[in-house]
């Protein structure tokens, strides 16, 4: 399963599939830091969580635009909105658990309805969270910020891309939610892959079934089509790192192309990634679809990649959803 | 706009303004009473006294910020704006059916002068704090007033602000508490015992002044002094009466949530308009001040 021999790379993206890992919350840290030098209306908040959060550079950097906010993250995110009100564009930075698990009201009213210029930014989802266990492994934080009108919903795939999506979110004007996760994570975009709110990529292109994932775990949907190619069934790749608002032209296209679709996300089935393109194809488009998620259960601690095999999020698992997939699609 | 410097015409504004509230409860059939009614003679003195605004310019950027925190009561805040220009009176009469800019909870985007969206307790202030710490960030002078509930203070989120405000010595936050003892299922100290406000604010490290909240000469004064507020945010309590200006609903804990029938609207606007007359009487018509203050020779 060489995912470096996967043929129908899409190469307009200039994807490259570098050795190194790197965590996609590093991505965040780094754009900060450069978005502190280009824009000073960019502040940072955080609620004690200034080094896990990679926000320390900026607050280093630019000590009078960080805002420390103590363990209240209600306070984060209101004090967030009141800044945004003055011009400034606040990043309310916790982990996804805490922010926006527990101030989901005070972002419903006064940031997403007020429509106040906030950045909501949940450090650490997923199930990939490891030993602090499953009260740390936020797996329905897309669920209940998709559900909020206003609010634009992000799910970076690598370190690059999270820096690229963190400029993005940065110029977009309005509530933005943005997720990553802790572990470090292969390399799939470049320096030259481009980034646009709202806009899927195909990784790669195929005809036999679609694998739309979102999230470091892109990374095993690749490696699975990886696998299928050597059952020689073509696996078109996704990489839906916009999930509200959804880019319905390329999920519709690859749902008339590939006939079935397979949704790959460390989250709840219900109400993320896979809720979403369920609820729009049901609508446009009735195909068959299954989805890879949390199935209404929590987490546990243990080594990520233990517990990415035991919930079913590595390759191999997709690989053979995959291979059910395409064979009842027959 | 112009404002209202003689305690006398600052009086029948709130008269007037109770009277609307009044009006606009009774026409949408639903909303707050008492809250509003106690803290007419607060607006009354804010909008037409103590704020650098321009109802005609709502963003104009020197102006002061008002952050309505227990939004609930809002039938105040838009009898408030109206009588000051904001925007034609007879709006009021819109108050919470469709279509309407004045939604039963305030929004921010239904209606320009409004700062922020409120209705679920507790948010106000570190919206405020946010406001003034963005402010003071950007050297700016104008101030953050913040309208708070006593109800409210059993959020967290108010002390997680009340926290950070001192944490930051937000000079340019002042906080008014509606300090009327009452909350929807009774008495605060029953539900759950606030006392001593003063003391928990000044433990908390922010400035605090206790005041009469209908006592129209010492809320001035009060407000006026927010400029000079130096090192610590200031808390304001002011001891209000819920219902105040209408006999049958003062201090009846019973008429937080609920609006007069057309009948109780009648009697109440009758009692309002009987203490009009009386302040009209005691008033001289030349200099505008109450007769025993006057020193105009028109008045003698």
């Amino acid at each position: 399963m060489d995912i470096l021999k996967l043929k129908n790379i899409n190469k307009k993206l200039h994807l490259n599939f570098a050795e190194e890992k790197i965590p996609t919350r590093n991505g965040y840290g780094d754009a900060l830091v450069e978005l502190g030098r280009t824009n000073k209306n960019v502040m940072v908040l955080c609620a004690d969580l200034t080094d896990s959060t990679r926000v320390k550079k900026f607050q280093e950097k630019f000590p009078k635009r960080f805002v420390e906010i103590g363990v209240a993250e209600q306070n984060l995110v209101t004090v967030a909105s009141g800044l945004a009100h003055i011009g400034k564009i606040p990043f309310a930075s916790s982990y996804a658990m805490f922010c926006p698990g527990r101030c989901w009201e005070q972002i419903r009213t006064t940031i997403c309805y007020n429509n106040q210029n906030v950045k909501i930014i949940g450090a650490h989802a997923g199930i990939s969270v490891g030993p602090d266990g499953a009260t740390h492994q936020a797996l329905e934080d897309i669920a209940i910020m998709r559900a909020l009108p206003n609010m634009v919903v992000i799910v970076p795939a690598d370190y690059q891309q999270t820096k690229k999506a963190t400029k993005a979110i940065a110029k977009y004007k309005g509530p933005t939610y943005m997720r990553f996760a802790r572990e470090k994570t292969p390399q799939m975009t470049t320096k030259k892959t481009s980034f646009k709110i709202g806009k899927a990529q195909i990784l790669k292109e195929g005809k036999d079934l679609c694998i739309i994932g979102a999230g470091p775990v892109v990374h095993e949907c690749l490696q699975a089509a990886a696998m299928l190619q050597e059952k020689k069934i073509n696996a078109q790749v996704i990489n839906c790192h916009t999930i509200k608002p959804l880019d319905q032209k390329t999920i519709l296209q690859a749902a008339k192309k590939c006939k079935c679709i397979l949704t790959v996300e460390e989250h709840q089935i219900t109400g993320g990634l896979g809720g979403a393109i369920s609820e729009f194809l049901s609508e446009h488009y009735p195909t068959k679809i299954k989805r890879i998620g949390m199935k209404d259960r929590y987490g546990e601690s243990g080594p990520p990649e233990k517990l990415l095999k035991r919930f079913g999020f590595s390759a191999k698992h997709i690989y053979l959803k995959a291979l059910q997939l395409c064979k009842s699609k027959k | 706009m112009k404002k209202l410097t003689k305690i006398s015409e600052l009086k029948l504004m709130a008269n007037q303004i109770r009277q609307d509230i009044i009006s606009s409860l009774a026409e949408a059939k639903s909303g707050h009473s008492a809250g509003p009614l106690g803290m007419a003679d607060i607006f009354t003195s804010l909008y037409f006294n103590i704020l650098r605004h321009n109802p005609k310019n709502p963003k104009w950027n020197g102006r002061d910020y008002v952050v309505l925190s227990n939004g609930h009561i809002c039938p105040v805040l838009y009898a408030t704006m109206a009588n000051a220009g904001y925007f034609p009176k007879k709006e009021l009469s819109t108050l919470r059916k469709l279509g309407t800019r004045l939604q039963g909870h305030p929004h921010r985007e239904a209606l320009p002068g409004l700062e922020t969206t409120s209705g679920p307790l507790g948010s106000g202030l570190s919206q405020a704090a946010g406001m003034a710490y963005a402010l003071k960030l950007d050297k700016k002078p104008n101030l953050v007033f913040c309208l708070t509930s006593d109800g409210e203070h059993d959020e967290g989120n108010t002390w997680e602000a009340v926290l950070f405000a001192a944490k930051h010595k937000l000079n340019n936050l002042i906080v008014i508490l509606d300090r009327n003892y009452i909350q929807i299922d009774g008495n605060t100290e029953d539900i759950m015992p606030l006392d001593p406000m003063d003391k928990k604010y000044k433990a908390f490290n922010w400035n605090v002044k206790t005041i009469r909240g209908h006592n129209m000469r010492q809320i001035v004064s009060t407000l006026k002094k927010s400029r000079k507020n130096k090192n610590k945010p200031l808390m304001i309590i002011a001891n209000t009466i819920p219902g105040k200006g209408v006999s049958f609903m003062e201090k009846d804990y019973t008429w937080h949530g609920k609006p007069p029938t057309k009948e109780q609207a009648e009697i109440a606007l009758a009692e309002l308009r009987k203490e009009k007359h009386h302040l009209e009487s005691m008033q001289c018509p030349h200099c505008k001040k109450f007769h025993k203050e006057c020193t105009c020779m028109e008045g003698q």
